[in-house]
């Protein structure tokens, strides 16, 4: 597939865009010029060795990292210089790569960090609980659990609970299936999917490649901060050259 | 007059003096635990909080709208100091809190003084009146003092334990990062924490204030204990700093049965030290870590 | 390359300790006293820059050190006919060893803040006591006594006059500024900053933490005794005010704006700030304590390096 052809896929107005960011940590120059885009209701995968800049790349554009040069667009504006808490009730839900869920609020006061908005009813806070924990059943038998006496998989599924209470436009989410049992992998398929058939938009980090592409519609390919390729999941095979070119060893 | 008579009373001394050291402890503790800001300038907000009660007392005539003004006046100069001086040094070593924040407590002293002389001035307080407490006339104030501090403490427990934005303070104390990735104006909160400790403690330096005179140094020998409650309490432990301070000021009331009350304090100084020798995450923590 | 910057920097030096020298000869009588404070004050100050600046311990329990010498000088040049300048010095730097002892037992095992509030509480404690002991210190009102003369019995006895106590002041700052600056360079001294910079990896790489820390402390003690006597000799007065934990404050905030690691930078941060006090305190006669904390305040938070910060590492060569 042509790298021309592949872009042409990209979608003409993008829920986000992300052009030519760089970031540095210290003197490390970290983010190249990093380029991308998501559709709304798009479920976009972002392949690639550790440390290449994957997460840093969901970080800058959730405002956690700072971006010293190019731009990020969501939703129509420009969102590059705007503080995380702010980026969060845009539309931007995190879920970082060790899941950070709070340890010490209850499952319902973790879901409530994300819940407790402006302009949000109390009828719809409880329908928007009802719904997840219709969704998560193991979290509602735990809902006043310490965050932190949760096991590994169900503390994932909180860090992307807690996200959706946000009633996010796109979620980002940072390596979901890592240190999981098998079973719970193909729960977050399961999550991604339900997440695109309410058409929020998933951006996707994975070292997982069947899951990414399975579960994703278009995957990019990071190499030492950089997009280096870029093409549809469905073109792709698990056993493909470019698989082996940017995330084997 | 028997012993266990003035060991009672001093019990109940303790007991007062203790409630009052730890509302003030509390809004330090407060500070510390979620901004990781040593609040030097705590005693001031004390003291400060005392003369705006005596301004607004001698303005009204009320106690209690003074003891509202004098709360609310210095959570607003608390959230001041906290935008002016303190939110340029976050992500700075916390050490430099405690300069920033001695330089703000030098300033307020200086500008009491500046502003209200170095004589006493006195609060008359709300409520007169003594009952028979063994062979002393025991003012009926200082129980309202106690049971006010208490009511304020356990107000804040619940604020933290159930209101949204108590949830938004929580979360923020344990994982800053996240927290503003969920949406909470972390730089909001931070603010609103400073504001809450200097509410609190303004609110102790009014209920403290009938029962000695108000002047520019009273806040010294507070902000000291304050910290000392804080260190044997466990640092950022609310529930440890309340029974530090309680507990303490029972061992300064005992004492200074027996030693001048300026010698008494060497109590509290030893209470610290063997904290630190042998618990030094608290006395009142559940597990030394 | 080296041995020029070294040139210039001792040419430096030599320049400012001329000029300090013929200060009594043409200041009057006032600004010779306050110039000779500073010099104390810068003392104490460099002192505590050894464990602030260099091994990365803030402390706030340098009025302690400062006090016990101070009183232990009075309590040589009372108890001693004639009053002897060798015995206060003995006295005081003794006195100032046992606290330093005592305090870095204490709290050297603690970090950071625990070990700034820490030493805190412990000038406090030497406060209270003092203050308290009135049959021994005079409590409140502290004691006064005679200055004693420059002399080694049976060979010399030169008065302390004003001109001659500055030059001797000004001696024993220079030396103490130079023991300093040896003891920075040494290998000890290394040893310090490495672990000011990473505490964990000197601890791993096999040094004996604590017992470097306690040793910083007790030196860093004897430098801010050693001001104490010198204050006492100069003014003939003890009092527990000196031993209030303001005092402590006072001397972080000398090396915070002079520049912390610099040894000079505390001195000259003393200087700046004492001499902007006596401006301010003519010009803005009863709040002038509140520009000056300003000040402060704005120079933790843009200027952290200090004055001097700047030069640090030249003037540590």
């Amino acid at each position: 597939m042509s790298a021309a052809a592949a872009i042409a896929a990209a979608p003409a107005d993008p829920l986000l865009s992300v052009e030519g960011i760089h970031t540095y940590y210290g003197k490390s120059h970290i983010l190249n010029g990093v380029s991308l885009s998501v559709g709304r209701g798009e479920v976009v995968g972002l392949l690639g060795r550790n440390g290449v800049g994957k997460s840093t790349t969901l970080k800058a554009i959730a405002g956690l990292v700072r971006v010293s040069q190019g731009a990020v667009r969501f939703d129509g504006r420009a969102i590059t210089a705007l503080p995380a808490h702010r980026l969060a009730r845009l539309g931007i839900g995190y879920v970082p790569e060790d899941r950070r869920i709070f340890p010490l609020l209850t499952v319902m006061e973790n879901l409530r960090t994300g819940l407790d908005r402006h302009g949000v009813s109390k009828a719809r806070k409880a329908e928007l609980v009802d719904k997840l924990f219709a969704f998560f059943p193991r979290l509602a038998e735990r809902r006043n659990q310490l965050g932190g006496t949760l096991s590994g998989g169900e503390q994932q599924m909180l860090a992307i609970a807690r996200a959706m209470m946000l009633e996010p436009k796109i979620i980002l989410l940072d390596e979901p299936t890592e240190g999981l049992m098998p079973r719970m992998v193909s729960q977050i398929r399961e999550i991604i999917a339900a997440l695109h058939a309410d058409g929020v938009a998933v951006l996707l980090v994975e070292q997982n490649v069947p899951l990414t592409l399975e579960a994703g519609e278009r995957i990019y390919f990071i190499e030492k901060g950089e997009v280096r390729h870029h093409a549809r999941a469905a073109d792709l095979r698990v056993d493909d050259p470019v698989i082996h070119r940017y995330l084997g060893v | 007059m028997d012993l266990i008579d003035q060991i009672l009373i001093q019990t109940i001394n303790g007991i007062v003096t203790g409630m009052i050291l730890a509302l003030v402890a509390s809004g330090l503790t407060l500070i510390f635990g979620i901004m990781d800001v040593v609040n030097f300038a705590h005693g001031e907000l004390f003291m400060l909080g005392a003369y705006v009660g005596v301004l607004t007392l001698s303005a009204t005539g009320s106690f209690w709208l003074a003891f509202v003004a004098a709360s609310l006046v210095i959570a607003l100069l608390g959230a001041a100091i906290y935008l002016v001086t303190l939110r340029p040094l976050l992500g700075r070593d916390p050490l430099t809190t405690i300069l920033a924040t001695f330089g703000v407590s030098l300033v307020l002293q200086n500008y009491a003084l500046w502003q209200f002389g170095p004589a006493a001035r006195k609060i008359q307080e709300p409520i007169t009146g003594h009952f028979s407490l063994f062979y002393l006339d025991y003012p009926y104030y200082r129980l309202v003092i106690a049971a006010l501090a208490g009511a304020i403490m356990g107000g804040l427990w619940l604020f933290l334990k159930y209101g949204t934005y108590g949830i938004w303070i929580r979360a923020t104390t344990q994982d800053r990062v996240m927290a503003q990735a969920m949406g909470i104006p972390v730089p909001w909160v931070l603010a609103g924490v400073f504001a809450i400790g200097s509410a609190m403690a303004a609110a102790s330096g009014v209920l403290y204030g009938p029962t000695v005179g108000v002047n520019y140094a009273m806040g010294i020998d507070w902000v000291l204990k304050a910290f000392i409650v804080v260190v044997v309490g466990g640092m950022g432990n609310l529930g440890g700093s309340v029974l530090a301070a309680i507990f303490i000021s029972l061992l300064e009331a005992y004492a200074s049965l027996w030693v001048s009350p300026s010698q008494a304090v060497i109590v509290s100084f030893v209470a610290l030290i063997l904290t630190l020798l042998f618990r030094p995450t608290g006395l009142f923590v559940a597990t030394p870590k | 390359m080296r041995d020029r910057r070294l040139l210039i920097y001792w040419l430096g030096f030599a320049v400012v300790l001329a000029l300090l020298t013929a200060a009594p000869l043409v200041l009057p009588e006032f600004w010779r006293r306050f110039l000779t404070e500073i010099l104390i004050w810068g003392l104490l100050a460099m002192s505590s820059d050894l464990l602030i600046g260099y091994t990365g311990m803030v402390s706030f329990g340098h009025s302690a050190f400062f006090g016990l010498g101070m009183y232990g000088a009075a309590a040589a040049l009372l108890t001693t006919r004639p009053p002897s300048l060798w015995l206060a010095l003995f006295y005081g730097l003794a006195a100032a060893a046992a606290v330093a002892a005592f305090v870095a037992y204490f709290s050297t095992r603690l970090r950071d803040i625990y070990f700034a509030i820490t030493t805190l509480i412990f000038s406090q404690i030497f406060y209270v006591i003092i203050f308290t002991s009135t049959n021994l210190t005079g409590g409140e009102n502290g004691l006064n006594f005679r200055r004693p003369a420059l002399a080694i019995p049976g060979l010399f006895s030169i008065p302390l006059t004003p001109a001659a106590l500055h030059w001797f002041v000004l001696a024993v700052v220079a030396g103490s500024y130079l023991i300093l600056r040896r003891i920075t360079q040494s290998p000890f001294g290394m040893v310090l900053q490495s672990i000011r910079e990473n505490e964990a990896r000197t601890r791993a790489i096999g040094y004996p933490v604590e017992r470097y820390k306690i040793v910083a402390v007790m030196l860093s003690g004897l430098f801010a005794g050693l001001a104490g006597v010198l204050y006492a000799i100069q003014n003939q007065f003890a009092a527990p005010d000196f031993v209030f934990f303001l005092v402590s404050g006072e001397t972080v905030i000398y090396n915070v704006i002079g520049g912390i690691g610099t040894l000079v930078g505390p001195l000259v941060g003393a200087g700046f700030f004492l001499v902007l006090r006596e401006g301010f305190s003519r010009f803005f006669t009863e709040f002038y304590l509140i520009p000056l904390g300003v000040i402060f305040i704005a120079i933790v938070i843009f200027l952290p390096q200090g004055l001097l910060g700047f030069a640090r590492r030249w003037l540590n060569r």
